[in-house]
């Protein structure tokens, strides 16, 4: 009976499928958004939806530099990205009206400076990146990043850092005391020795793996996204999200209207749908990070809405990851290229 | 080559005569489209100027291949002297292939010669065994590759549970475990041209060398060797070319910590860098090295058919 049943909703789900009204192409980060809300959308809308996911904002400018605009109707840039996403030209603009939830948007998060007034984006989830700490395999004072950069001997040769220079190299930078983009020959050359330094202490590069390596042990610390250290402490590894004194990283996460979406209207649909708070509640109550939408809280599970990562000191200093301009970011990059060859 | 149409040395199917050229279409057509054309893409924009967070401006220059072999400094005003970080990254590159190489060699050979001795009846299903692993996705087989040699896999609670060791032994993120998963990725690649060839070798040759008083290791080297050398040489190209380009296994069991050529490259498309032209320099480069090395093989094995 049960599998009849199965069949049957299969078979139904597929002929909803066919006849749908409409179609949405979304690009989106990997794992960050619940397969449950996707069905919600389609169903309520009539709609079938379809989701390619990268790994980094860099991999997602790639795609859609190598060919990819034009596919997509939506797609999920960080702060800084959106900034290079507009100025390169590839996102469509809407005006407040064609999104009945605007006014839901946080007050905070509206006039941002990466997308003044919210005219191609709108918030997504925000949150950190720092890092996470093995509390069975370490236990000493846990609230400075010399952990990951001058590593204890606990910690040596058991850490995993982002696989990406933007993070990774801001994350030094704070610790080094060094401002972001800068171009100053004693500056960069500090920032160069650090990382050069502290890699014999790292054990490897992921970022996809970053939860994956603190459950399984492999790693007794890693840099990793707030939520993403919710995920992996509630999956059984008993790590604890560092606030460093020297600062972390901020970063809010939009959804990006993209220049020639094949389906505008429907991605305003899914925009729109995303602004509901209870959506938004499904998103965080997934991912673990923070909505940029008011009227969450109702709708949060109450682990969630109280977890440590969540929920920095009010103290602890956030940074944006800037973008830089070409000449100072080819140095970066150099940086970058000497620390893997 | 286009000209020679099959059959026709006169071995009777005269509807060929003549119809060679037009018969070889589709063969042309397909590496015109999947081979010649996306080479061509690539070697013109190894020439062309970089834009700023991926793409290319249509301005032909060398800077890409500057970039690769000249060293300028951090900040690109020192004189220039050699560029040793990407060649070094190749030669890591050719280093970890070549090893794979020899280690495939080593275990592929006896296992194809075994398979290959076996009655008729149960050689295909050796065949079939060594290629059962292979049906799964290489994604795959490296991650489960990644789980076995953890710290906490079972290989490390086996060798603790024996008493031989009493702390993990660090395998992940090593060297090693980087072999391992292009040995394990590629060793079928070997064993099968290999078989193909001994399946083919005369057993009676071996027993002539016995009766004119070869020992066995002069008979491997003299009679067998020379007989299944093609085999040979096809299995180590099959290993060292894909070993070469491999990031999976760097990657997820190396722990990224170093670039290889395939990552390398990668990063120019898909990272911060987002340098095309010198992504498709290095893979110029790497393309260049791989047809060098393919075309001493034919020139050697060409003088040898003489």
């Amino acid at each position: 009976m049960k599998t009849f049943l199965t069949t049957t909703a299969l078979a139904m789900t597929l002929a909803t499928a066919a006849a749908a009204e409409g179609e949405l192409k979304i690009y989106h980060w990997f794992e960050y958004i619940p397969q449950e809300l996707l069905d919600k959308f389609a169903a309520e809308y009539d709609v079938t939806v379809t989701m390619d996911t990268y790994d980094s904002n860099e991999a997602l400018l790639a795609a859609l530099k190598a060919g990819k605009l034009g596919e997509y109707d939506v797609a999920v840039p960080g702060d800084y990205m959106v900034k290079i996403m507009a100025d390169e030209g590839m996102l469509d603009t809407f005006t407040p009206d064609e999104l009945p939830n605007f006014g839901n948007i946080q007050d905070q998060w509206v006039d941002v400076e990466f997308d003044n007034g919210r005219h191609s984006t709108i918030p997504y989830q925000w949150g950190s990146t720092s890092f996470s700490v093995n509390t069975e395999m370490y236990d000493g004072p846990m609230d400075s990043l010399s952990l990951i950069f001058d590593a204890p001997d606990e910690l040596k040769g058991k850490i995993n850092v982002l696989d990406t220079a933007g993070e990774t190299l801001t994350l030094a930078s704070l610790y080094a005391g060094i401002p972001q983009c800068t171009s100053d020959r004693e500056q960069l050359k500090a920032l160069n020795a650090l990382v050069q330094g502290a890699k014999p202490d790292w054990a490897s590069f992921g970022s996809d793996v970053a939860k994956d390596v603190l459950v399984s042990g492999d790693a007794a610390a890693g840099m990793i996204w707030s939520g993403f250290s919710a995920k992996a402490r509630a999956e059984g590894a008993p790590v604890q999200y560092v606030f460093p004194k020297e600062g972390m990283i901020v970063w809010m996460d939009n959804v990006a209207l993209l220049k020639d979406a094949p389906n505008r209207d429907n991605a305003l649909k899914f925009m729109n749908f995303l602004l509901e708070p209870e959506n938004a509640a499904a998103v965080t109550n997934y991912a673990q990070y923070t909505a940029g939408v008011d009227g969450v809280a109702e709708f949060l599970d109450p682990e969630v809405a109280n977890s440590p990562e969540a929920n920095p000191p009010a103290d602890v200093k956030g940074v944006f990851v800037q973008s830089c301009p070409e000449e100072v970011q080819v140095l970066y990059d150099a940086i970058w290229t000497n620390l893997k060859k | 080559m286009a000209g020679v149409a099959p059959g026709g040395s006169g071995s009777g199917s005269d509807i060929y005569r003549g119809n060679g050229p037009r018969l070889m279409l589709p063969v042309w057509v397909f590496i015109g489209i999947f081979l010649l054309l996306p080479v061509i893409l690539m070697a013109v924009y190894s020439f062309l100027t970089k834009e700023f967070r991926g793409g290319v401006i249509w301005d032909f220059t060398l800077a890409a291949y500057d970039q690769f072999f000249l060293n300028r400094g951090l900040f690109g005003d020192e004189p220039a002297t050699i560029e040793w970080t990407y060649i070094g990254i190749f030669w890591r590159s050719i280093w970890q292939a070549g090893l794979a190489t020899v280690f495939c060699l080593l275990i592929g050979f006896p296992t194809a010669w075994y398979v290959a001795t076996r009655p008729a009846s149960t050689r295909s299903v050796w065949l079939f065994l060594i290629t059962i692993p292979y049906w799964v996705n290489l994604l795959i087989r490296t991650v489960s590759m990644k789980f076995l040699l953890r710290d906490t896999g079972p290989l490390n609670e086996f060798l603790m549970w024996t008493g031989l060791i009493s702390d993990p032994l660090s395998l992940i993120n090593t060297n090693f475990a980087v072999q391992v998963g292009l040995f394990y990725s590629y060793l079928p690649f070997m064993v099968l041209p290999i078989y193909a060839a001994v399946e083919r070798y005369d057993f009676s040759l071996s027993e002539a060398a016995a009766d004119l008083y070869c020992n066995n290791w002069t008979t491997l080297r003299l009679v067998i060797l020379p007989a299944v050398k093609p085999g040979i040489v096809a299995g180590c190209i099959l290993v060292f070319v894909p070993s070469l380009g491999a990031f999976l296994a760097p990657d997820l069991l190396g722990g990224a910590k170093t670039f290889m050529i395939g990552s390398l490259i990668e990063e120019q498309f898909k990272g911060a860098a987002g340098n095309w032209p010198f992504g498709a320099a290095a893979a110029m480069i790497l393309l260049t090295l791989v047809m060098v090395v393919l075309l001493i093989h034919a020139r050697v094995q060409v003088r040898e058919d003489r």
